[in-house]
């Protein structure tokens, strides 16, 4: 902060930074230096601690010294009110870098008897001044005087001489003042401090209490005029310009696992993309907290860290429940890999959910960010507003190059491939979860409906939690029809059987037919043998034949000769 | 406890009484020397001199030499005159013109019924 306005361009009014985180980002650079600044509001919406905020980190981060001229409350009780922010003011004042003057006025002690000034509370500033050699003075809240004092006319005359005289001292200045009815304060005293004021407003809506900053007018400089949701933590005071930030953020080609090796195959092979936005959505009891417990469980376990945000379960909670399927939350958050932040919805607006995620994340620079469920940040708001501000989320993790996990729950009446958030639009991959109900049972089915800059499956797939983790299983596709849960491990052992069956028939077939080729093949031989014996029958007749007429020609001619014939 | 019957009345007549011979302790803050301090000093000694002779200590300081008693005595306005005794503490600001208010305040002068 302090080097953006050393760095910037010339500046024809010098900034006195304040240190507060983001005040000095909305008028960027900080105060007009040397002149007052007025700071309005309410009862409680942070004046006293933007003022002593403004003192403190002036010590510790600029080394100006400070003066806090306080009307309303005394040292003692300053300090312990700021003491629960980690600001050690008995100390700052022990180093003579702070000094507290209690301004006590008690209105039935006066006696007005005559004309008067305020030189006594000048002589006291001016001292004060001179002892700590301060640079910055708050004067809170200044409008009691208006309380104490009676003569009114002098009163302001002087107030307009004291603004001056801070002037010509050349003291940055921060002034409080609680909001008139009609007016920035109820005194008026805003028409005396004309160089810049601040109004804080801390406002109800639904029951949730929000608190807004406002640069109403800075003159001589540029500043952001919106309304800027403002936080008081235990860090202090912080000022949260979030505006959405254009597309220009880098994009990675680095993968991250879900953490479920069947759901990273669907999904190209090698999981979701680092930095970008998933949206797990389904009905109720569909198990997207589990996918998403599990993708918290597989960034741990490759030492990465993740801030783990539930809007409706405790981190014990979760961490019991998903002991259930086998993954083991406890240990992450035991080695630090894991931060669980649960709160309701309805804690605080949504500017302040925002804000208080952007302080994580830039606390604990988580890799990835889980959001169990954002359908319940609707509670808080309406439609819109709840769009505009994951939208705003959105932009600014993947600014971070951080991968978002978002589960929807989808309620009853609502089109499943719909979220009630409309912020389907916003992210890049999109799961879903869906019930099926068939033979008295419900079982789940998961697919991607898309997933941006990658080839992911088409293909539905059992989504089944064990004992183990998650498993998903191809669904059983057989005639015409998705069987999933009981109904598929049935039609598989059915079809099982089957086969089983069909194989016993066909070797039992075999057999028969073997049995009747051998019984032919036995035919064959005997037929054969026989066919031989035949022949040779055959044979031995024929020779028979052979040597009988011989013998009879022999015996013929033998006979001739016997007769002499010729 | 013993019993034993006290004239409240009587009490509080030797109160009064005793409160008027008490010694007054005041303080007169001035910023520097002007025409308003100048006015304040006079009328304050005038008045003491007139309603609480030798009964008074009358200290005037200047907040410019002394700034820390300033603080120190809670002084917002100039001139201011505290009345540190008797009790009630009280202060008085402005040149101490309306010597009415002046005693009223003193407890020198009962308070008008209005």
């Amino acid at each position: 902060m302090a080097k953006r306005v050393r760095r910037g361009k010339l500046e024809p009014l010098e900034k006195c930074p304040t240190g507060i985180s983001g005040l000095d980002e909305i008028t960027e650079g900080g105060l007009p230096r040397g002149r007052p600044t007025l700071v309005c509001g309410s009862a409680g919406s942070g004046k006293t601690l933007l003022g002593m905020e403004f003192l403190i980190r002036g010590i510790t981060s600029f080394n100006e010294p400070g003066v806090f001229m306080a009307f309303e409350e005394s040292a003692q009780e300053l300090a312990e009110n700021v003491a629960s922010l980690g600001f050690d003011v008995p100390g700052l004042i022990a180093r003579k870098k702070l000094l507290i003057d209690h301004v006590r006025i008690e209105r039935s002690e006066i006696e007005e008897t005559g004309e008067y000034d305020l030189e006594g509370l000048f002589v006291r500033l001016g001292a004060a001044v001179d002892e700590v050699g301060a640079k910055r003075v708050v004067l809170d809240t200044v409008e009691a005087l208006f309380g104490g004092l009676p003569n009114e006319a002098i009163l302001r005359a002087e107030l307009r001489r004291l603004f001056r005289w801070l002037k010509t001292r050349g003291l940055t200045a921060v002034i409080t003042g609680e909001t008139g009815e009609r007016t920035l304060t109820r005194y008026g005293i805003e028409e005396y401090i004309s160089d810049c004021v601040i109004f804080l407003d801390h406002r109800v809506n639904n029951q949730i209490a929000t608190r807004r900053l406002r640069v109403v007018k800075y003159r001589g400089s540029k500043h952001g005029t919106n309304e800027y949701p403002t936080l008081i933590d235990e860090d202090g005071l912080s000022v949260l310009p979030i505006t959405s930030l254009g597309l220009s953020y880098p994009v990675s080609r680095d993968r991250v696992s879900t953490g479920v090796p069947r759901l990273d195959a669907m999904l190209g092979g090698k999981g979701y993309y680092r930095g970008s936005t998933v949206l797990l959505s389904g009905s109720a009891g569909t198990g997207k907290s589990s996918l998403a417990a599990t993708f918290a469980d597989s960034i741990c376990r490759s030492g990465k860290r993740i801030i783990y945000l539930s809007f409706e379960e405790s981190a014990d909670q979760i961490i019991r429940n998903m002991q259930s399927i086998g993954v083991n939350l406890k240990q992450w958050r035991e080695k630090g890999n894991l931060v669980f932040n649960t709160v309701r919805p309805t804690l605080q607006g949504l500017e302040m959910h925002l804000a208080m995620i952007r302080k994580m994340v830039k606390a604990f620079k988580p890799h990835a960010i889980v959001m169990d469920p954002i359908s319940n940040l609707i509670s808080v708001s309406d439609r819109i507003d709840t769009k505009a501000m994951l939208m705003r989320l959105i932009d600014f993790l993947k600014n971070q190059g951080i991968t978002a996990v978002f589960t929807s729950l989808t309620t009853g009446g609502l089109e499943l491939e719909q979220t009630e958030e409309g912020v389907s639009s916003l992210m890049d991959t999109w799961l879903l979860v869906k019930m099926v109900e068939r033979n008295g049972e419900r079982n789940r089915l998961l697919y991607v409906l898309k997933s941006r800059g990658m080839s992911h499956s088409n293909q539905v797939r059992e989504f089944r939690l064990t004992d183990d983790g998650i498993v998903l299983t191809d669904v059983y596709l057989g005639g015409g029809e998705v069987l999933t849960g009981s109904a598929r491990m049935l039609q598989e052992m059915q079809d099982r059987v089957q086969t089983e069956v069909a194989a016993a028939d066909a070797a039992r077939r075999k057999r028969e037919l073997d049995i009747e080729k051998a019984d032919l093949r036995a035919d064959l031989d005997a037929l054969k043998a026989r066919l031989a014996n035949i022949e040779a029958e055959q044979n031995l007749a024929q020779r028979g034949e052979t040597t009988r007429i011989e013998t009879l020609g022999q015996r013929r001619r033998s006979l001739s000769r016997s007769r002499q014939a010729d | 406890m013993k019993k034993k019957p006290v004239n409240q009345c009587a009490a509080f007549e030797k109160a009064a009484a005793d409160r008027r011979r008490e010694t007054y302790v005041l303080r007169l803050y001035v910023a520097g020397i002007n025409r308003r301090s100048e006015a304040a000093i006079r009328n304050v000694k005038a008045l003491c001199e007139e309603h609480l002779q030798g009964r008074y200590e009358l200290e005037v300081v200047d907040i410019y030499q002394q700034p820390t008693l300033a603080k120190g005595e809670q002084i917002i306005a100039a001139p201011t005159l505290i009345k540190a005794l008797p009790e009630p503490l009280r202060r008085f600001i402005g040149d101490m013109a309306n010597k009415e208010r002046m005693l009223v305040g003193l407890d020198l002068q009962p308070r008008k019924k209005s």
